[in-house]
């Protein structure tokens, strides 16, 4: 279970990647596996805007729909198109391709977890 | 997750060594999928896929009244059925709803009745307790059976290697009692996935060999995820999603295994011939959307923004790559509808009904 160090992640499963005061936002290795197969990434408008813990778009897998969540509150300056085309990037390379969104951020998140505590709270879960 | 009560089929072990997602299905512990859906699905369009269904259930009619009981709480004529011919067709209420679809497996002393697992006691009280003046013995003998189902293109090569039976000579529908690798089996060109293939009914205890035996031939294992994407393109109805008790047969566009002109009067026959002549009140359609996103379950379906049925499957088609459904809706529903995915209207032209249908080999 692949959960690299330096990302923070949120309890619904997503990780957040903060660079320059700007957010890149994706589901986690063990949430595209529980997912299985995704094939539809309902993504929001550029320029929307979300408090930290709201829902920003829903993911489908052949089986499942799930919410998204946004780990942090801001704008939304980019979102990743490519997904229309080619939403398996999420299960292929979740914490790369598969990026979803970017959020300028106004609101830090809470409650949001290291790598390590990510790793314990799947434990805990599962 | 607790499993304690959940059943387990005699296939569980194989599952669990394959690795697969269990999930809770019917009251039993049912693999959902494997590698994954959209893989289990292209293995079964494409080569063979192998499907453990043991969870269904078995319902067989003895006794001199047999025919006669059988007729009486199916919409198929059985009496037109010969010894060895499987049967797809539904059973019904008086009022027409559906009690539920199954196969009727007309052998030369019985009927064997196959019936969803999730309706399986329903069933059989439904069946018992509108059999009780025929002289007719209803025995479910649910645990007494596993029941693989090999499904695809290479079905019938790989199964070859498994058994004496002349399989070329078992057309669509029928079925022989024989054996498989030496151990007493029925073998029945029938499935759920639009496919060519086999159900293969086999003692419990037979069957894990079996299972180990046909993935090792290449049969790749196929989970309930994959049954459904696989149905769902091949466009057969799914029971609780395009039959339960308030839609009647006709309504779900399964009139073909519906005969209404029996003379052994099939419970339901009435209310169904009553609604041929009046016309049907909601009629199941085929749809595909034009805008974004996949229709799903219970989804709202719109005519002119006025409600006009309702999404009873829905699904991005793995094939077809296409976002694919149906829908029971008002007669007025022609060329075209909407859906409402959470809130968002998506455009949708309605389209024939199977989505997917096998070229000829």
């Amino acid at each position: 279970m692949s959960i690299p160090e330096g990302l923070q992640y949120a309890k619904s499963h997503e990780w957040v990647r903060v660079e320059d005061g700007v957010a890149t936002v994706g589901i986690t290795e063990h949430a595209q596996e529980e997912l299985g197969d995704v094939v539809f990434v309902e993504l929001p408008e550029k320029g929307a805007s979300f408090s930290a813990g709201d829902t920003f778009g829903t993911i489908e897998s052949v089986k499942a729909v799930s919410d998204l969540y946004a780990p942090v509150g801001g704008e939304v300056v980019e979102v990743n198109d490519a997904l229309n085309d080619t939403p398996e990037s999420v299960n292929e390379d979740p914490y790369g391709e598969g990026w979803i969104i970017r959020m300028q951020v106004s609101e830090e998140g809470e409650d949001l977890l290291s790598a390590g505590e990510y790793e314990k709270f799947l434990e805990e879960e599962g | 997750m607790s499993s304690t009560e959940l059943r387990r089929t005699p296939l569980y072990e194989e599952h669990r060594s394959l690795g697969a997602r269990l999930v809770d299905f019917a009251g039993y512990e049912m693999p959902v999928q494997y590698e994954g859906i959209k893989a289990e699905h292209g293995a079964v369009r494409e080569q063979a896929g192998l499907f453990d269904v043991s969870h269904m259930g078995e319902a067989v009619f003895r006794g001199p009244n047999a025919e006669k009981a059988v007729q009486r709480l199916v919409t198929r004529d059985v009496s037109r059925q010969e010894a060895g011919q499987a049967g797809y067709c539904a059973v019904c209420y008086e009022s027409g709803g559906t009690v539920d679809d199954v196969i009727v497996y007309k052998r030369p002393e019985d009927f064997l009745v196959v019936v969803n697992a999730s309706n399986r006691e329903k069933d059989l009280e439904h069946f018992r307790a509108n059999t009780r003046d025929l002289d007719v013995e209803i025995v479910d003998e649910s645990d007494d059976w596993a029941l693989l189902a090999l499904q695809g293109p290479e079905a019938e090569s790989i199964l070859r290697q498994f058994t004496d039976e002349d399989l070329s000579t078992i057309k669509p529908f029928r079925f022989v009692e024989g054996k498989i690798g030496g151990a007493p089996a029925i073998i029945s060109r029938t499935g759920y996935t639009g496919e060519d293939g086999f159900e293969l009914y086999l003692r419990p205890d037979d069957a894990p060999g079996l299972w180990r035996g046909l993935v090792e031939a290449g049969a790749t294992p196929a989970g309930l995820g994959a049954r459904d994407t696989l149905r769902l393109e091949a466009g057969m109805c799914l029971y609780g999603n395009e039959l339960n008790p308030e839609i009647t047969p006709l309504e779900a566009g399964i009139g073909f295994a519906v005969h209404l002109n029996k003379e052994e009067e099939f419970i339901g026959q009435a209310a169904l011939q009553e609604e041929k002549e009046h016309g049907l009140k909601k009629k199941l359609v085929g749809f595909k959307l034009e805008g974004r996103g996949i229709a799903r379950h219970g989804h709202p379906v719109l005519l002119e923004g006025k409600r006009a049925g309702e999404v009873t499957s829905g699904t991005m088609s793995p094939t077809l790559n296409e976002a694919i459904g149906l829908a029971l809706v008002a007669p007025g529903v022609e060329d075209r509808l909407d859906v409402e995915i959470r809130g968002r209207t998506v455009p949708a032209r309605t389209v024939p009904v199977p989505f997917y249908k096998r070229g000829k080999r």
